[in-house]
């Protein structure tokens, strides 16, 4: 038997209010790879990722049926503690979200809640975890200043920093480069890159160069379905569905 | 299970604990001030309470129409006075003031809002009698204390400035400005435009807002007690003084342990104006929500 | 052509006219507060307790009042924030998926905001009847804390709305529990806290419908949560009645000494409201 997937939907329905927002959702998340969810904008292809880590609780009056898997663990199970699904995912969102407190204690404040305490661990998995996204040279002399002083693009690295210290085993990035400027959108692009030797990574984009800039497997949503999925080169150059062809040659945006 | 999710669960119980506690002050204050009214109730009929005019605890006689009549006028005349002077206000912050002289206004309404009611009082002692007694009076009455609605009502009316102000120019600032510009390129002038299309938009908030400030006007005690004169009858002009609710009640609260029934009809006092600020109160509040939702959708 | 230009130009005046008004009014109250009551104004009225007998001595100043209104307003704002603070988070975090229960728990605060002080206090006196308390301190502090609750409750929520969305899930996706992400937001809307604390503070400091019945009133400064305790609103209230013209100095000097308290308390608030939207992510 292979081993289970890392992400795996089943027969996924959401519904907020009356309004059906993903409809019949099956797909597994390949390990170890980058995959972009492609859609045009209202798809529901920032839902269907918040639906992986459960965030998706949280929108007034949502209604979730049918399973998903992590580490074969259906996370919409209710006697499944949410904490521990949610540390196993860092989250990467559209702007960088600092907490309010200083460069340190943010890398330092989900590894503190998880039970490390110790200075010295602290110190060791903080620079860790700031030269894994190369912030490392950049805050090293003022690790105790507030992390909001940080440019945007710093700052969205130090969100990085701060979801990789948890230990997670995926990352969930929601058009993750979309408020940074072109410099800090590549070093963003190449952390990805790098960072999927160790890591599920899975983004929402809705930049087509994006996603083939550092996607291997590209899922495409249409109003609340998955229309087709597969590796990067085969969804972009040679797609079977007509709504992806139209959707890459920009007919439906 | 971990510490920290066990302490999550009890806080998130403790929490649930607190605010339904708080909630269900509303629903407990209701009952228990009909309760401890009941005795009043059972004795003599609701309909004769509040339509009797003969007040005499003394006698076992409780007539509610004097009180009831003094808040009306002191309410209505507060209303009279602030409504235009508000309505003006507000839309001259809004629409007119340029944007220097907005950020010096609007500072002094809060001003306004913080100052405690019983500083209105002294105010209204000081000022709005002596002015009324010797100034304003004398031109339609033989003679007038300056103790009367009036100044219940001018007082009042100072006090809700504030409160009718801000809700009218968040109304307004709500109203898309598109809808403006439509208007003014046709070749409206700006007071039509805000007449004609602004006004209509808002006339929902501007409702609200009245009868949220009709709601405050009502229960206000003690500077309406200090200027009002408290003379249990119905005034017939604005120069006589009045007795509003609030007002019995505070006046009388020390007294009215040794008097059978006393405490029943202060309570019975207390019971009306909790019923009605309540129902304005959620009428208002209900327009609010229903104008916020809509803007926002 | 030419009446609707003077149809403009006169609503115009009338504005301004009634906005000088609506602000003016504000410097004729403070004006004849300070006119009157600074010429009783003295160093003993705030260093000494009144002697010689209540309502009829002419010595000594108000600082029964002032620490006992100190003593209500902190007691009472303190109390409400351990209230207040776990509901406005509760609305927040824990209900936030269900909307028309916060929206429903949002009305009823509303409501209770709308409550009369006076209501407040005839209640305040049930329930201290009921206990078996007398008017005192402790008396006082039961009935503000119901009047600030719902001012405290309704700007926290406001100040924690602003808080973005996004600040929560990132936390949550570091795996914290609900209870962990209060605590961020709590950090992160601090200046907020202070906001609310003050305007708490403000109102519960100023009134006197609910502080009437419930915290009786003394010459003396309280020592204990069962003595009875004077406030500044009560001291003007009773003071200006009296016929003795230093008692009724000392009445015209509380309201001074209260409106200065309450100004610098609103100023401060107002700075504070500025300061926070400034520091909100942006």
């Amino acid at each position: 038997m292979t081993k289970a997937p890392h992400i795996s939907v089943q027969n996924l329905n959401v519904h907020i209010g009356n309004q059906h927002i993903l409809k019949d959702i099956n797909i597994n998340i390949p390990d170890k790879k980058v995959t972009s969810i492609i859609g045009p904008s209202g798809c529901g292809k920032t839902t269907l990722l918040k639906t992986f880590n459960r965030l998706v609780d949280n929108t007034p009056d949502v209604n979730i049926t049918g399973k998903v898997l992590v580490d074969n663990e259906n996370i919409y199970d209710p006697n499944v503690e949410i904490t521990e699904i949610r540390k196993k995912m860092g989250l990467l969102s559209q702007r960088p979200y600092p907490l309010p407190m200083s460069i340190y204690d943010n890398i330092a404040y989900g590894p503190r809640i998880h039970g490390t305490i110790g200075k010295q661990e602290l110190d060791v998995l903080v620079e860790q975890q700031l030269k894994a996204t190369g912030l490392w040279n950049e805050v090293k002399d003022r690790l105790h200043n507030s992390a909001t002083k940080l440019s945007i693009g710093q700052q969205q690295r130090l969100c990085l920093a701060r979801g990789l210290a948890v230990d997670p085993e995926i990352i969930l990035g929601d058009e993750s480069t979309s408020a940074l400027d072109p410099i800090s959108t590549a070093i963003i692009e190449d952390l990805f890159i790098t960072l999927k030797e160790k890591y599920t990574i899975v983004l929402v984009t809705h930049i087509l160069r994006q996603a083939r800039r550092v996607s291997d497997y590209i899922i495409f949503v249409y109003m609340g379905q998955i229309i087709e999925f597969g590796p990067t080169e085969e969804i972009l150059l040679n797609p079977k569905e007509e709504l992806t062809k139209e959707y890459i040659k920009g007919y439906i945006s | 299970m971990q510490i920290r999710i066990i302490k999550d669960k009890i806080i998130s119980k403790l929490m649930l604990v607190f605010t339904l506690a708080s909630v269900s002050v509303l629903l407990v204050i209701g009952i228990g001030l009909f309760y401890r009214s009941l005795p009043l109730l059972q004795k003599i009929s609701f309909y004769h309470l509040i339509s009797s005019s003969i007040w005499k605890p003394l006698k076992g006689l409780f007539g509610f129409f004097p009180f009831i009549m003094g808040t009306l006028w002191v309410t209505g005349i507060a209303i009279i006075i602030a409504l235009p002077l508000s309505l003006l206000t507000a839309i001259y912050i809004v629409e007119y003031a340029p944007a220097k002289v907005r950020k010096v206004l609007s500072p002094f309404v809060n001003l306004l809002s913080g100052i405690p009611p019983v500083i209105f009082g002294v105010w209204g002692v000081l000022f709005i009698i002596p002015l009324i007694q010797d100034h304003i009076a004398p031109h339609f009455v033989e003679f007038s204390t300056g103790y009367s609605v009036l100044a219940g009502g001018v007082v009042l009316a100072v006090m809700i400035f504030p409160l009718i102000v801000s809700i009218i120019s968040e109304v307004l600032r709500t109203i898309p400005k598109e809808l403006k510009d439509a208007s003014l390129s046709l070749g409206a002038t700006q007071w039509e435009t805000i007449k004609k299309v602004i006004l209509r938009k808002a006339i929902p908030g501007i409702i609200a807002a009245v009868v949220l400030a009709i709601s405050r006007a009502f229960g206000e005690t003690i500077a309406v007690l200090m200027v009002c004169g408290n003379n249990a009858v119905v005034p017939h002009s604005v120069f006589e003084p009045g007795y509003p609710l609030p007002a019995l009640i505070a006046n009388n609260y020390g007294e009215m342990l040794s008097i059978p029934m006393y405490d029943s009809a202060l309570m019975f006092a207390a019971l009306l104006l909790f019923i009605i600020i309540l129902l304005f109160n959620l009428i208002s509040r209900l327009i609010l929500a229903n104008l916020e939702r809509k803007l926002s959708a | 052509m030419k009446k609707r230009k003077f149809e403009e130009w006169c609503v115009k005046v009338f504005m301004v006219l009634a906005t000088i008004i609506v602000t003016g009014s504000f410097f004729l109250i403070v004006g004849t507060v300070f006119y009157k009551g600074f010429h009783y104004m003295n160093w003993d009225m705030i260093t000494k307790t009144p002697s010689g007998g209540f309502y009829i001595g002419k010595a000594g100043g108000i600082l029964n009042a002032i620490i006992g209104s100190l003593y209500v307003a902190g007691g009472a704002t303190i109390l409400g924030l351990v209230i207040s603070i776990p509901v406005a988070l509760y609305i927040n975090l824990y209900l936030k998926s269900k909307l028309i229960y916060a929206n429903t728990l949002r009305l009823v605060f509303d409501v209770l905001f709308g409550i009369p002080s006076i209501v407040y206090g005839a209640f305040g006196f049930l329930i201290m009847v009921y206990f078996g308390i007398r008017a005192s301190l402790l008396g006082g502090i039961i009935a503000v804390t119901l009047l600030v609750i719902p001012i405290l409750v309704r700007t926290l929520d406001e100040v924690i709305r602003t808080v973005p969305n996004e600040l929560r899930d990132a936390t949550l996706s570091l795996g914290a529990t609900r209870w962990e992400v209060a605590k961020v937001i709590l950090r992160q809307v601090r200046p907020g806290i202070f906001t609310a604390i003050l305007l708490s503070f403000g109102r519960a400091i100023g009134d006197v419908a609910s502080v009437l019945f419930t915290a009786g009133f003394s010459d003396n400064v309280p020592t204990s949560l069962h003595e009875p305790a004077a406030t500044l609103p009560l001291a003007i209230f009773f003071q200006l009645g009296s016929s003795v013209e230093e008692v009724q100095g000392r009445g015209y000097a509380s309201a001074l000494i209260l409106t200065i308290i309450v100004l610098i308390i609103t100023v401060l608030s107002e700075i504070l409201i500025k300061r926070f939207s400034k520091h909100k992510i942006q």
